[in-house]
């Protein structure tokens, strides 16, 4: 074999051989992530979204995420004092509900307090039922809205107002979950009516 | 005894139905006033109304539009109520999907031959420390001062929580 023969076999399997390890390397990767991604079906990674969590209802009884399976549910964050997003939210809930007719009732809609320091439980109750349409109210202690609110991936955070008051930002979707407990899907705040239907549908489907 | 009972049913009727008329009335009565106008040198305030609340609630916001007429920017800087302790201003804020409410430094510029709304979503004024739940059909005096123009007293219309605006919207019925 001439020099230059050679070097043209070595080239080659340098090439083969940097060819394989980027396969090698390229399998691992697959693994690897495969490995770590939740497992194939996605209702596992929905039961692991938003539970579990405990807090009480109007009369101070507890409700869990067991309590609530059973029928799909529309579960949205906010606090009574909040002048616009959540009667807003909440209001559109109930129209949303009244437009899809007996179907409407197939799913509940929630409305959790994250502001427990204010909202009692009955005020809550008394809150909800200004839109017309039953709505459970929930609260809990700090420790069960910190819980909730991780599960779901809330923003809460309470800011300092003048004069000792505070105010509450806080994230503004509602959260679709199916009666097993299994996270569905988000309605957004400006979403059009038509998709948040379709996706009310689809849950209650 | 069906003649009683239909007896009965007629005197109900007829010392009822003088009350259910005021009533209806009463309801449908302050209604317009989120048309009525509330001036004062430059300044029109319009479309005043604010949204329900329940007795345990406290707080509630107020919308409307502020007009101005004059050739110099005026500013709403403070509002009163006698139906609260406190009537702050503030702005509502969306933010990757996180609501923010803050208040408003300095009061709210309204531009020279402009106009601003405070409504859903945006300014609004809110009272703080209410003396009685705002109920629908009713409606609550605000006072507003202005640094050009003075104060004006609004009277802002009582529309159901669920409402987008002074006429109650779409968004409103029940």
């Amino acid at each position: 074999m001439s020099p230059k023969g050679a070097r043209a076999v070595a080239a080659c399997a340098i090439v083969l051989w940097l060819a394989v390890l980027v396969v090698a390397a390229l399998g691992l990767a697959l693994w690897g992530s495969k490995d770590r991604s939740p497992p194939a079906s996605s209702s596992s990674f929905g039961a692991a979204f938003g539970g579990p969590f405990t807090l009480v209802d109007r009369n101070g009884a507890e409700v869990t995420g067991k309590t609530l399976a059973g029928k799909p549910y529309a579960i949205f964050f906010g606090f009574t004092r909040c002048p616009d997003v959540c009667p807003t939210s909440l209001a559109r809930m109930a129209r949303l509900r009244k437009q899809l007719g007996a179907a409407g009732m197939k799913f509940n809609i929630v409305f959790v307090s994250v502001d427990p320091a204010h909202d009692r439980p009955a005020a809550i109750g008394s809150y909800v039922d200004l839109f017309g349409t039953p709505i459970i109210g929930l609260t809990g202690s700090d420790a069960q809205l910190v819980q909730i609110s991780k599960g779901f991936g809330v923003y809460v955070k309470k800011v300092p107002t003048e004069g000792g008051d505070y105010t509450i930002d806080h994230t503004a979707a509602i959260y679709l979950m199916t009666a097993k407990g299994e996270f569905a899907g988000t309605i957004d705040h400006h979403e059009a009516d038509k998709v948040a239907l379709e996706k009310l549908q689809r849950l209650i489907g | 005894m069906p003649t009683i009972v239909c007896r009965a049913a007629r005197a109900v009727q007829r010392g009822v139905a003088p009350v259910l008329a005021v009533a209806a009335l009463s309801a449908v009565l302050p209604t317009p006033l989120a048309a009525e106008a509330y001036q004062a040198g430059a300044i029109t305030v319009s479309a005043a109304w604010a949204r329900e609340t329940v007795p345990a609630q406290q707080a509630g916001g107020g919308f409307m539009t502020v007009e101005n007429a004059g050739n110099r920017p005026d500013r709403l800087l403070s509002a009163t109520s006698g139906v609260a302790d406190k009537v702050a201003l503030h702005i509502v804020s969306m933010d990757g999907g996180v609501m923010r409410m803050r208040p408003v430094a300095g009061g709210i510029a309204i531009p020279a031959r402009g106009k601003i709304e405070l409504r859903p979503g945006s300014f609004h004024i809110m009272f703080m420390g209410l003396k009685a739940p705002l109920r629908r059909g009713e409606s609550v005096p605000v006072t507003l001062r202005f640094a050009r123009a003075g104060t004006i007293t609004a009277r802002l219309a009582v529309q159901p929580i669920g409402a987008m605006g002074p006429d109650g919207g779409h968004h409103g019925h029940h």
